[in-house]
């Protein structure tokens, strides 16, 4: 492809004149050839008028594929390219680059999904997937013909970063991109920051302490001049796009100035009210003002309206005069370039369904709380009791997969729960040596570094492994004790064993601020309700939207090093944007023919973006005002020409007549033989 | 098309031709993710790529019908979830109003139909792709069809 750089101009002249259009026919290795009978489907092609050429590849995405297309728009000078592959929607951007190097402008391709749309949803029908194949790239021959150049447009980009979750994930793309010389805003719906991993004991798969590895990144990520911190937060509304996003964040009220309260905790001594501890999955009380945990940042108090009797007593306590019970929420209005969601998740419910006896016996424990309960922070000081009389436990069972890999709940892997109750048998298991307990999975998953090891060395300390799901789960009445019957299925028998307490090992669901991201950012959401990665392999942190990032278990379930890594990745994809300072839009937008435009303004209301407006003055000498599209405003989503009565509204790239060639050759006519 | 090779539906292997609007964002991404989840279904729809369900012009339905479709499926996004916020709400609207011309011109109501699909649902838009299929196959080939149509 050495000729490829010759001519990086888009050349409009080759529009000029006849239509030359070449196909390129993708086998896509036996994805596409082992089901359509490419060559045939070329021939046909062939036939078609204005076809100049046609192709096979066995892969035309490759170098050499890539270069088969560059050497025949040479020699066959054409001017309209339509590939026939797979989705556009990962592969356009190739092929688009591939013919803006030969000075094709890049909307002359015209991209056919014959792969994901075709042989993967026909596999044993070879021959209707052949005619269908004929007759997509058919319509995307004639659609290819009516293509007119565009361009692409450059917008600035503002070298302001918002992250949206402070978890390990969120925190690690503020870090990086702060590090990097970028402006960034992280947003945290919670009073401190830290997300799920502040609540450990200890973690897998190397049973470092989780709170001396995350504390010092908290604290890191306070004292980053780079950084402003907006805890207990939330993204409200976003418009714009990448480069520049309009973002309001509503900061909820503390009831306290964070700048004169010094996180004593004093106002906590004399609050009379007592409520479940959140953080402490319920165990145990706060109250109803108080200092989220020993190392939150920012360590101040947070008053908890909801719960408090104004009393005023801690008005009194408090020695800097910090508490106002009159706070209002305040707002902040941002401009950022990019975003990068890391809003991380829950853990699923076991209660409404009482998946084994949860919620009815109290000895049945979530994973989530028994975390709680082995750590030194936690409402027990790291001893381990049971909720019914606070005895430690002897034998302890865990059930893996509560929420998880069942159809009743959720299909999917949560993919830590194997590792995280291998790392709490033993955690008790070191503790107190003469403990006993049986781990109930239906596969052990140890995929990573260190995994293996770690589930061997619960071995080794003597932690049972049970291939099988409990089938009954009973309290005794007298004990509460748990009894659980359950088929080992290795041994083939059924066993009926008795616990002190019984650990669920819930998995990963989304949660509410999931949903909030999706609606105000315009994401897709993935099968298991998380959120949807532009592709899954290739680029597994971008999102559909452009300068829009995901980062942790916000797109899926994973460990920390993952969410971590990925928080990394998320801070270097933005810099491409902060750093160049320009992104590339979508060419494509409505535009208005105004010698046909009857100024009837039917089109205003329909946009979503306030993009169209009337002219200022009379177009010409017609008197009459016309409708106007601003370029920068428009996405180019297309529902105004829908609405225009005088068909003076158009959308480029997919004007009336470009649909309706495709439309027009859905179909073919056959001569009748009698 | 006579008469009465509509009355009598050729349903012996005879595949209905289906002309499927979807939008870039959620219902072109479901036959993607139908695709990638290898959810077989017959081969009788063709996809009509645009941006947003909004810009699924009445003008389509009915050019599709007349060249003879014998269904043509509306589908785009979730409400709610609408890439452009709110064209599948005008979407909707439009679709009341081509119900209403589809029942004037005398065709079936199973002929036009609308889904809302998301990215993720791949398996949604194979038993859609199933269903419609199964019920042109009952009703057979469009009244509207050019003869010698294919
Ligand atoms: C019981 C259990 C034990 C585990 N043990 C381990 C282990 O030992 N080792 C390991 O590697 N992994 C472990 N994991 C997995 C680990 O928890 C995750 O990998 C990690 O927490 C992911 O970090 P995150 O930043 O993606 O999400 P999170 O930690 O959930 O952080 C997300 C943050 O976003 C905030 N947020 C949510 N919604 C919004 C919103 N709308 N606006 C603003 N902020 C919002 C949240 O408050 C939170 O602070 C365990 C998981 C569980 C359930
Ligand atoms: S194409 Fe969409 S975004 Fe552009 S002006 Fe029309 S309605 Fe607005
Ligand atoms: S709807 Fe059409 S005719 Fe009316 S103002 Fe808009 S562009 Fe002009
Ligand atoms: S983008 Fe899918 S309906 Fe608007």
């Amino acid at each position: 492809m050495s000729d490829s750089t010759e001519s990086k101009s888009t050349d409009i002249n080759k529009d000029s004149g006849e239509k030359r259009v070449g196909v390129f026919v993708c086998e896509c290795g036996v994805n596409i050839g082992g089901v359509v009978n490419t060559k045939a489907v070329a021939e046909y092609i062939g036939t078609l008028p204005g076809v100049k050429v046609t192709s096979v590849n066995k892969f035309t995405c490759s170098d050499s594929g890539q270069a088969d297309i560059q050497n025949k728009i040479k020699e066959h000078n054409l001017n309209r390219v339509v590939v026939a592959a797979c989705s556009p929607k990962t592969h356009e951007p190739t092929f688009r680059a591939c013919i803006e190097q030969m000075g094709l402008n890049q909307y002359f391709l015209e991209f056919v999904n014959i792969r994901d749309h075709c042989s993967w949803i026909h596999m044993w029908e070879k021959e209707k997937a052949t005619e269908k194949a004929k007759d997509l790239i058919r319509m995307g021959v004639e659609r290819a013909k009516l293509l007119e150049p565009l361009q692409a447009s450059e917008v600035p980009v503002t070298d302001k970063a918002l992250v949206v979750g402070a978890g390990v994930a969120g925190m690690q793309a503020a870090l990086d991109l702060a590090d990097m010389g970028f402006q960034v805003y992280l947003v945290e719906k919670e009073p401190s920051i830290g997300g799920r991993m502040a609540r450990f004991d200890k973690v897998f798969p190397t049973n470092d302490c989780s709170i001396c590895i995350l504390g010092p990144k908290m604290v890191e990520v306070a004292r980053n001049k780079n950084i402003k911190i907006m805890s207990y937060s939330e993204v409200k509304a976003v418009d714009g796009y990448v480069g520049n996003f309009n973002v309001k964040v509503e900061h909820k009220p503390r009831y306290l100035d964070v700048t004169k309260c010094t996180g004593c905790a004093k106002c906590s001594e004399v609050c009379p009210v007592e409520v479940p501890y959140d953080f402490n999955e319920g165990f145990g009380t706060r109250k109803a003002i108080y200092v989220p945990f020993p190392q939150a940042v920012p360590l101040r108090a947070v008053l908890d309206k909801e719960n408090c009797i104004s009393c005023k007593a801690c008005a009194k306590a408090c020695q800097s005069g910090a508490i106002n019970y009159d706070m209002q929420p305040g707002f902040t209005d941002l401009n950022v370039g990019v975003i990068i969601g890391a809003v991380g998740f829950k853990t699923y419910d076991p209660e409404p369904r009482h998946d084994f006896g949860y919620g009815l016996y109290d000895n049945v424990i979530t994973a989530m709380e028994f975390e709680r309960l082995l750590n030194a922070a936690g409402p027990t000081g790291g001893h381990v009791v049971r909720p019914s009389d606070c005895k430690e436990p002897i034998r302890v069972g865990f059930v893996n997969c509560v929420g998880s890999r069942d159809k009743a709940t959720n299909i999917y892997c949560s993919g830590v729960c194997c590792m995280y109750t291998i790392k709490n048998a033993q955690l008790l298991k070191e503790k107190r040596p003469e403990t006993d307990h049986t781990i109930m999975y239906m596969d052990i998953r140890t995929p990573f570094r260190g995994y293996e090891e770690s589930y061997n060395r619960s071995r080794n300390l003597g932690v049972k492994f049970l291939r099988g799901r409990p089938s009954e789960v009973k309290e005794d009445p007298v004990t509460k004790n748990i009894k659980v019957r359950v088929e080992d299925t290795l041994a083939n028998e059924i066993r009926n064993l008795e616990f002190d307490l019984l650990v669920l090992a819930t998995g990963i669901v989304p949660h509410e601020g999931i949903n909030q991201i999706q609606q105000l950012l315009k994401l897709s959401k993935a099968a298991d309700g998380l959120l949807m990665e532009a592709h899954p392999k290739l680029r597994p942190v971008d999102t559909t939207i452009d300068g829009v990032f995901l980062a942790g278990v916000a797109s899926g379930p994973k460990d920390i090093p993952y969410a971590v890594s990925q928080g990394s990745a998320c801070a270097s994809r933005a810099t491409i944007l902060l750093k160049n300072k320009k992104a590339i839009t979508e060419g494509i937008t409505a535009v208005v023919n105004p010698d046909v435009c009857a100024g009837c303004g039917v089109c205003l209301p329909m946009c979503p973006f306030q993009a169209i407006k009337m002219d200022e003055t009379p177009y010409l000498n017609t008197g009459i005002k016309k409708a106007n599209v601003v370029k920068a405003l428009c996405k180019g989503c297309g529902t105004c020409v829908t609405a225009c009565p005088t068909g003076a509204l158009e959308q480029s790239h997919f004007k009336n007549e470009q649909v309706l060639a495709q439309v027009k050759n859905v179909f073919k006519f056959q001569e009748v033989v009698a | 098309m006579s008469s009465e090779a509509a009355a009598a539906p050729k349903t012996n292997g005879w595949e209905p031709k289906i002309v499927a609007f979807c939008c870039n964002w959620c219902s072109y991404g479901g036959a993607d993710s139908a695709g990638m989840g290898r959810f077989q279904q017959p081969a009788s729809a063709r996809i009509i790529r645009v941006m947003c369900s909004g810009r699924i012009d009445p003008l389509h339905v009915f050019n599709a019908f007349l060249e003879g479709a014998d269904a043509v499926l509306v589908t785009g996004c979730h409400i709610g979830d609408c890439h452009y916020v709110n064209g599948n709400d005008k979407t909707k609207i439009k679709y009341k109003f081509l119900e209403n011309v589809v029942r004037e011109l005398g065709l079936e109501k199973e002929r036009l139909q609308l889904n809302w699909i998301s990215a993720s649902e791949g398996e949604k838009f194979a038993n859609f792709i199933r269903d419609v299929t199964e019920q042109i196959k009952k009703i057979g080939p469009s009244p509207l069809k050019p003869e010698g149509v294919v």
